[in-house]
């Protein structure tokens, strides 16, 4: 068999790693035009901090490949004839498949403002994008970041290395409000805003200005404000990069539709990772997920159904993390940005706006739903079982150390955290006795 | 990377950082205590030269901890090595190159032409006789750098890693030790008339401790030396597992040994430049085993011969110990490994070349409840955490396999759980079962990384 996958990102590196560990004999070829290896998509941000060199993002060394006989081709994939089962790339060489999956990743998504065409204005995605920033952010003093997600903040620690004065525009009223309740949202701004970074809420890019020479000079905002920028990181989110898929004529929609074995729309074609949008996601689940552990997973999967192992996509427990400049983020289950009207939700936080912690549960039945922590570690296994367990709060509480997840030596925080939930839930007992760490302490199970 | 795409950070790497403005004149204190160094041990007029020692000494420390102040004081406490790989001094540019030759050529100074180094020497006479009772020599004057340089840089790690409880207790843990242990007391032995000992070095670092000549001299010695003589067997053989068993290699290599301790302060600001390559841990291997072989072989034919059972096993002792002094002794511990710190990192002795690293090495990997956990499948594969690992694991490696790390290398400096913007890994001491299993999280692709 010849698997042929475009896209050497993490979902097609797990894709490829997985089916040759399921199957020793099949071809495997990756294409990929982005770089000759597979490197890490979210350690970009560490090459430009200067915390890093590029070696140190891939996360094989140049042997692993070759070793287990993985294929990997260095050029763009123009079109697929799907009835032919052959790929065509740039260089005019034809790829034969016997399967193909298309892990092709996404692509920056920008609005239509005037002025963004202007030199020093772009997107943040991938290494080209890095390579360019790098040379377009020597020696400036001001720049402008545009959008409240992840790489907006990304974006920001960069520039801020660097010693350039940030204005970070956010159109929402809190910082990241789709996904974070206000309390984590405001938390953020001000441990944003105590480095320095200009974050201004509530306002939106208007116009790019540029100069005579057609490179950026200052933005307009929607207030009216005209503000000086020598770069301006547009970071308004990304969408499936479908280029392929619709040349090769799949069904796409927002994403390349995929069936819940992740097979497109086409025999002999599957599709996994930011590019794949699922037809029927299950109950509470997004049809697009964009995420580093999502692509892992989705490559993983359909590893299987590609060796002969049909395997329906299943996600489990959602998790996530980030971090925000020194601030680490977790969160397990669910925690939407405005609780449900069954669920309660409570909320501690230390008083040096370093640390805190959001319990999810419902009123019903008090079973456990979610889990946001800020500044503090949590042990996922734990989690996992929690949540799958639909363990009630008040062992949760009791039990909290367990899921402790911090380095030996560090002030612990559950007894503070406990006594909160006892003030603020009286009625609920917190069953169990509390675990504790230490050197040769339990071993939270 | 020969294949690598062509517009590229690797073919064209960004411009190098220049040092800010502000660090300038902790610099130039640095440099000009240097200067007055080189005139003390120019100067044959023996007060000039305890006169230029002081204000070289007073120079540097105050210079490199004002810098440290500057350099890590400013901003929020926290890890954000900006520029790591930017700058000349950490990433093997030409700062490193003249600093890797300077402490280079002292180790070689040290060793083979110490006369080079009389009137500083004479310049320490005064604090010897008072600490020691005695003169100085160039081991007390290379006791004396050394530790200053444990403390001072010891200062500067507290101040970087003031936001980590852990990495504070051992880095006060390994200047607690190098001053007293190492320094103050075996001075205070010696103004006591009783035998120069470290009670923090044991076989087979400090391997002639238990050779038969040094067992038989201190026993000789009384009350207190047959205390040292029982101290450094019960620490070699029996303390030694039963720590290991308990919380890894650390306990030692993080938290006592002199060595270590050098690594952890003055060696911090290289620990990146350690190889994760596997060519690099394939020469780990073949290395550091046969050098502790060597040197159990040499204690057990020193003790043959001496029962009196073979006779004129001299003829081999004698050439093997000499060459083993010399060469793991002096030039592997010494001239390479803290020679070198600038260009191959700040833990080259104790990851190549120390046999009781190898010793607790073998400890840990087989016979320990000490792991680094890896949190379920969090891992985004950034790389932060081998680069901060100065014992050259490709820590990433396990991570993102979702593998607990069970390395004989590590000596557990927290750095990589430190440096992980995902909080996924973490020095832990648990039961030895299930030590090895993985997370259920990722199913590990078994495919070969070493």
């Amino acid at each position: 068999m010849h698997l042929v996958i475009i896209g050497n990102g993490i979902t097609g590196v797990t894709a490829a790693c997985t089916a040759r560990r399921l199957n020793a004999s099949a071809r495997i070829t990756l294409v990929s035009a982005e770089s000759a290896h597979h490197y890490s998509r979210p350690a970009l941000m560490y090459l430009y901090l200067g915390h890093l060199r590029y070696a140190d993002v891939k996360p094989y060394e140049d042997w692993f490949w070759a070793e287990n006989r993985l294929e990997l081709v260095h050029a763009e994939a123009t079109g697929v004839d799907t009835a032919a089962r052959t790929v065509q790339l740039a260089t005019g060489q034809v790829l034969a498949y016997d399967r193909l999956l298309l892990a092709t990743g996404s692509v920056v998504r920008t609005a239509d403002w005037p002025g963004q065409q202007l030199r020093g204005v772009q997107g943040f995605y991938g290494l080209p994008d890095l390579e360019r920033m790098a040379r377009a952010t020597q020696g400036i003093g001001h720049a402008v970041v545009v959008g409240g997600g992840l790489i907006g903040v990304e974006l920001a620690e960069m520039l801020h290395s660097r010693g350039i004065r940030v204005t970070w525009l956010v159109r929402e009223q809190r910082y990241w409000q789709s996904v974070l309740p206000p309390e984590e949202a405001a938390l953020l701004t001000a441990h944003i805003r105590r480095h320095g970074i200009d974050l201004r809420l509530a306002t939106e890019l208007r116009e790019v200005l540029g100069d005579a020479q057609g490179r950026v000079r200052a933005v307009l905002t929607t207030t009216g404000q005209e503000l000086p920028a020598g770069w301006v990181g547009l970071a308004t989110g990304v969408t499936p990069n479908l280029a392929l898929a619709q040349a090769a004529g799949l069904a796409t929609d927002r994403g390349i539709l995929v069936n819940e074995l992740l097979e497109a729309s086409v025999p002999g074609v599957y599709a996994a990772g930011d590019c794949a949008q699922h037809r029927q996601p299950a109950p509470g689940e997004v049809a697009v997920e964009q995420l580093w552990y999502t692509g892992r997973m989705q490559g993983e999967t359909v590893a299987h159904t590609l060796c002969g192992q049909p395997t329906p996509y299943r996600r489990g427990q959602w998790f996530n993390s980030a971090k925000f400049f020194s601030l680490e983020y977790q969160t397990y289950g669910r925690v939407p940005a405005q609780a449900g009207a069954d669920t309660a939700s409570f909320c501690w936080q230390h008083p040096s706006g370093r640390h805190l912690l959001r319990l999810n549960f419902r009123l019903s039945d008090h079973a456990v739903t979610g889990v946001n922590a800020l500044g503090l570690r949590q042990r996922q296994a734990v989690w996992e079982r929690w949540l799958g367990e639909q363990t009630p709060i008040g062992t949760v509480v009791a039990q909290l150390a367990a899921a402790n997840f911090d380095a030996e030596f560090s002030r612990q925080h559950e007894p503070a955290i406990r006594r909160a939930f006892a003030r603020q839930f009286p009625a609920i007992p917190l069953a169990g006795r509390p675990r504790r760490r230490g050197l040769f302490g339990a071993w939270p199970g | 990377m020969q294949d690598f795409p062509a517009p590229s950070l690797a073919l064209a790497p960004p411009p190098a950082a220049a040092t800010p403005p502000g660090e300038k004149p902790a610099l130039a204190a640095v440099a000009l205590g240097l200067l007055a160094l080189l005139a003390a041990a120019a100067d044959a007029d023996a007060a000039r030269a305890q006169l230029s020692l002081g204000i070289a000494l007073a120079l540097l420390s105050g210079g490199a901890l004002a810098w440290a102040w500057l350099a890590f004081g400013r901003a929020e406490a926290g890890w954000h090595p900006h520029d790591l790989w930017r700058r000349a001094s950490t990433s093997r540019g030409a700062v490193a190159w003249a600093s890797g030759l300077a402490l280079t050529g002292f180790y070689v100074v040290l060793y083979w032409f110490p006369w080079l180094l009389t009137n500083l020497i004479r310049a320490l006479d005064p604090f010897s006789q008072s600490l020691r009772h005695r003169v100085a020599d160039q081991w007390f004057l290379y006791g004396t750098f050394y530790t200053l340089a444990v403390l001072v840089l010891g200062g500067r790690a507290l101040w970087k890693y003031r936001f980590s409880r852990y990495h504070l207790a051992r880095t006060a843990s390994v200047m607690f030790f190098q001053l007293g242990f190492s320094f103050l007391l075996p001075g205070l032995l010696l103004a006591l008339q009783q035998p120069e000992y470290y009670f923090t070095y044991f076989w087979p670092l400090k391997y002639d401790y238990l050779f038969p000549g040094t067992v038989a001299q201190l026993l000789h010695g009384g009350g207190l030396g047959v205390f040292m003589v029982f101290w450094g067997v019960v620490m070699a053989f029996v303390a030694t597992p039963v720590l290991t068993y308990f919380l890894g290699k650390r306990w030692y290599c993080a938290w006592v040994c002199g060595c270590g301790g050098l690594a952890e302060t003055a060696g911090d600001a290289y620990r990146q430049l350690s190889d994760k390559s596997r060519q690099a841990w394939r020469w780990e291997v073949r290395l550091i085993y046969p050098i502790l072989g060597l040197i159990v072989l040499l204690t057990a034919l020193l003790w043959l011969g001496a029962s009196g059972a073979v006779p004129a096993l001299g003829v081999v002792t004698g050439p093997l110990g000499q060459f083993y002094g010399f060469m793991i002794g002096s030039v592997f511990s010494g001239v390479v490994g803290v020679g070198f710190y600038p260009l191959l990192g700040s833990r080259v002795w104790c990851r190549f070349g120390c046999p009781m690293a190898a010793y607790l090495g073998l400890l840990q990997k087989h016979f320990s409840r000490f792991r680094i956990s890896t949190n379920g499948g969090q891992c985004i594969s950034c790389g932060n955490c081998s680069n901060a690992c100065e014992m050259g694991i490709d820590v990433k490696q396990y991570a993102q396999c979702g593998a607990p790390i069970v390395r004989a290398a590590c000596v557990g400096c927290g750095l990589c759980a430190t440096a992980c913007p995902r909080g996924v890994l973490n020095l832990e001491n648990g039961p030895r079962a299930g030590r090895l299993a993985g997370s259920a999280f990722i199913h590990a692709d078994s495919l070969r990384i070493l």
